[in-house]
């Protein structure tokens, strides 16, 4: 309990003010397509340089807090992920703000990420020791499965079709190689100079899920009609926790995928939400309404990606292993400070270390209370007429896909792969198992290399790769996923012949 | 399924399976091949996977995506063009903010239903434009210190 003895000092005038600050403007920076956690964290590392170490970390840990919060105002009212993490929440969050649903869609996504949020920091505080020696039991073989089968769920999920959804995420685990070899050193698919250092995850995904809106807006014309991209009605906020507390699966489902999935090192928050909603989906008997606007689709993809951050900081505050982009990026704010992580940290400073923490746990109640605040406010976003809507999100792509890098490279980059995912979409391939691809690929890289040269160098490549129960658990999981979305897709199609044939 | 959408996915499959035949040729013939192991396993999953689909589309057994109407093409096509010019070419010949607050004030003339004929849409859509471009510079040029190519007015 000795995180209580701490307690007090989020409450010091500077460190609630930082903590507010960090929250309202995660937020608000979180809401804006394009402007992802993991940037807003880096972008915020300057504003730390002059603050004391634990101020610095209450900012930045509120900023990741609220911006993956945050990131689900965009991907419910304009079909954007805010982040990664967010992707899942499009599915259904979208269709519901499309029936006039965004604020009771908002609400529920905030006080499910809060139930999520508080969930995975108390994991963080009580079980960081336990879950650090588990999370130990992952080796190359198995962060390579780990890295295969979040592509898998995803290519099977998120696409009417397996085999599209699968050759999608085989565009994106191909996109991840191209730049130079990380081993060797080697030129790879280099076709141009503006991805000589790789494709820049960023920029890809606001060009992966911001164009194809915007050309979508501009095939619908100069009519007047649909002039309106979504109509939104208020809704009571204690309807909204009666919603969410009425649909205890998929809450439980969300946290506890989240909380899992957040602290394998390396694996991050991008597949919590979306491995949350799949499970959510196949485990719900109103597995169908799940696409339709659907909220437990909405609580289950948002109280995943909020309960995995607690857990993502436990590999890196322990072993000094990031467990998401941000957490990386907030490693670099710890050395920034002198800080290195490692066993040693909450008995060297735990006057860092534990208000920190604390003020994450309180980070989550101002994220669910402000979030409930700007629910009704962000809805406005929706009543932008449709031709403003579209010139906004091509500016912001533009401008924030440069700012990563300030490279122009970034820009090309973003708009090709922008404009070839429209086209793409059209003929039934989507951009969440390509994204993922991208994401995950580098990982699965890396650890299939590293375990290629253990397993070389011990027991050969195929006994290293299939031997021991994890590994057999997760080869099992994949199979298991890709084989009941192509018996889920038979039987839909033999269904469907059969009403086509009696009709 | 229509002939249109048939021929249009012929031609999308078979263009991904040119690019997965291309990118599983280069992954087993480019040296060193140490550093073509993992994109060798990736490329062969793609091009089997992207010559399936291309053949289902050649035997018109494609069951999803709707293909591009003419009239989506019409339609997109302006702002398409203006899409290209400014992600590709004005953003830095003119400098950013330039090139928004044109790329901006054309897309909103030519997707935004209201009236030419009435100077009220126009000055509206000056003042959206101008507001626009307010925050824009806000945000990334005093909030976030983000420099970008030179101004072509500056």
């Amino acid at each position: 309990m000795e995180f209580l003895y701490y307690m007090g000092d989020v409450f010091t005038p500077i460190n609630f003010g930082l903590l507010l600050l960090g929250t309202i403007g995660g937020l608000i920076l979180g809401a804006t397509p394009g402007l992802s956690p993991t940037m807003t964290v880096a972008l915020m590392i300057p504003f730390t340089f002059k603050l004391a170490p634990e101020q610095g970390l209450i900012l930045l840990g509120a900023a990741y807090t609220s911006t993956v919060a945050g990131g689900a105002v965009s991907a419910i009212l304009l079909k954007i992920p805010g982040a990664p993490a967010n992707i899942a929440t499009t599915l259904d969050g979208h269709t519901m703000a499309q029936k006039g649903e965004g604020a009771k869609a908002l609400q529920i996504s905030f006080i499910a990420s809060a139930i999520g949020g508080l969930f995975g920091v108390f994991l963080l505080i009580f079980l960081t020791p336990v879950l650090a020696t588990w999370a130990l039991a992952f080796g190359p073989s198995e962060l390579f499965w780990l890295a295969i089968l979040g592509v898998t769920v995803i290519g099977t999920l998120d696409s009417s079709s397996v085999v599209k959804g699968l050759l999608s995420g085989c565009i994106g685990l191909w996109l991840a190689t191209i730049g130079f070899d990380d081993i060797m050193g080697a030129q790879r698919f280099i076709f141009h100079s503006s991805v000589s250092g790789g494709i820049n995850v960023i920029p890809a995904l606001i060009g992966l899920f911001a164009i194809p809106q915007v050309i979508a807006m501009f095939a619908k014309g100069r009519s007047n009609v649909d002039a309106e991209i979504i109509v939104v009605q208020r809704h009571p906020i204690g309807a909204a926790f009666r919603e969410v507390f009425s649909r205890k699966r998929a809450l439980a489902i969300g946290t506890a995928v989240g909380s899992i999935i957040g602290l394998i090192p390396g694996v991050g928050g991008q597949i919590a939400g979306l491995v949350a909603y799949d499970q959510s989906k196949k485990m719900s008997p109103e597995s169908a309404k799940f696409g339709t606007g659907h909220p437990e689709g909405v609580i289950a993809a948002e109280s995943a990606n909020n309960a995995m951050v607690g857990p993502s900081l436990v590999p890196l505050l322990t072993l000094s292993i990031p467990g998401s982009p941000t957490a990386a990026v907030l490693l670099g704010g710890l050395l920034i400070h002198g800080i290195f992580p490692g066993p040693a940290l909450f008995t060297q400073y735990p006057e860092v270390v534990w208000p920190f923490i604390n003020s994450m746990l309180v980070g989550q109640i101002l994220m669910c209370v402000f979030g409930l605040l700007i629910a009704g406010w962000a809805a406005n976003v929706a009543r932008v007429p449709r031709a403003v809507m579209a010139a906004v999100v091509l500016g912001l792509a533009v401008f924030g896909s440069y700012s990563v890098g300030h490279s122009m490279g970034d820009v090309y980059v973003m708009a090709a792969l922008g404009l070839a995912m429209y086209f793409l979409e059209r003929f039934g391939f989507s951009a969440a198992p390509l994204v993922l691809g991208l994401i995950l690929g580098p990982i699965a890289e890396a650890n299939f290399m590293q375990g290629a040269m253990i397993a070389n160098a011990t027991i050969g490549q195929m006994a290293y790769f299939f031997t021991g129960w994890l590994n057999w658990l997760l080869i099992l999981i994949v199979v298991a996923s890709v084989g009941y979305s192509i018996w889920m897709e038979l039987r839909q199609r033999r269904y469907t012949t059969k009403e086509d044939a009696q009709a | 399924m229509n002939d249109l959408p048939r021929t249009q996915h012929i031609i999308a499959s078979g263009a991904i399976a040119a690019v997965g035949i291309t990118v599983a040729y280069i992954s087993y013939t480019q040296e060193p091949a140490a550093a073509f192991v993992f994109p060798r396993l990736i490329a062969t999953v793609f091009a089997i996977l992207a010559i399936w689909t291309f053949v289902k589309a050649v035997l018109g057994r494609t069951k999803v995506g709707q293909g591009l109407s003419g009239q989506d093409m019409r339609n997109l096509l302006p702002g398409l063009i203006v899409t290209l010019v400014y992600a590709f070419g004005a953003a830095k010949e003119l400098g950013f903010y330039t090139a928004t607050t044109i790329a901006f004030f054309i897309l909103l003339t030519l997707y935004d239903p209201a009236p030419h004929t009435e100077a009220k849409t126009w000055i509206k859509r000056v003042l959206i434009t101008a507001g626009f471009m307010a925050v824009m510079y806000g945000l990334f040029a005093m909030l976030l210190n983000v420099y970008t190519p030179r101004e072509i007015f500056s």
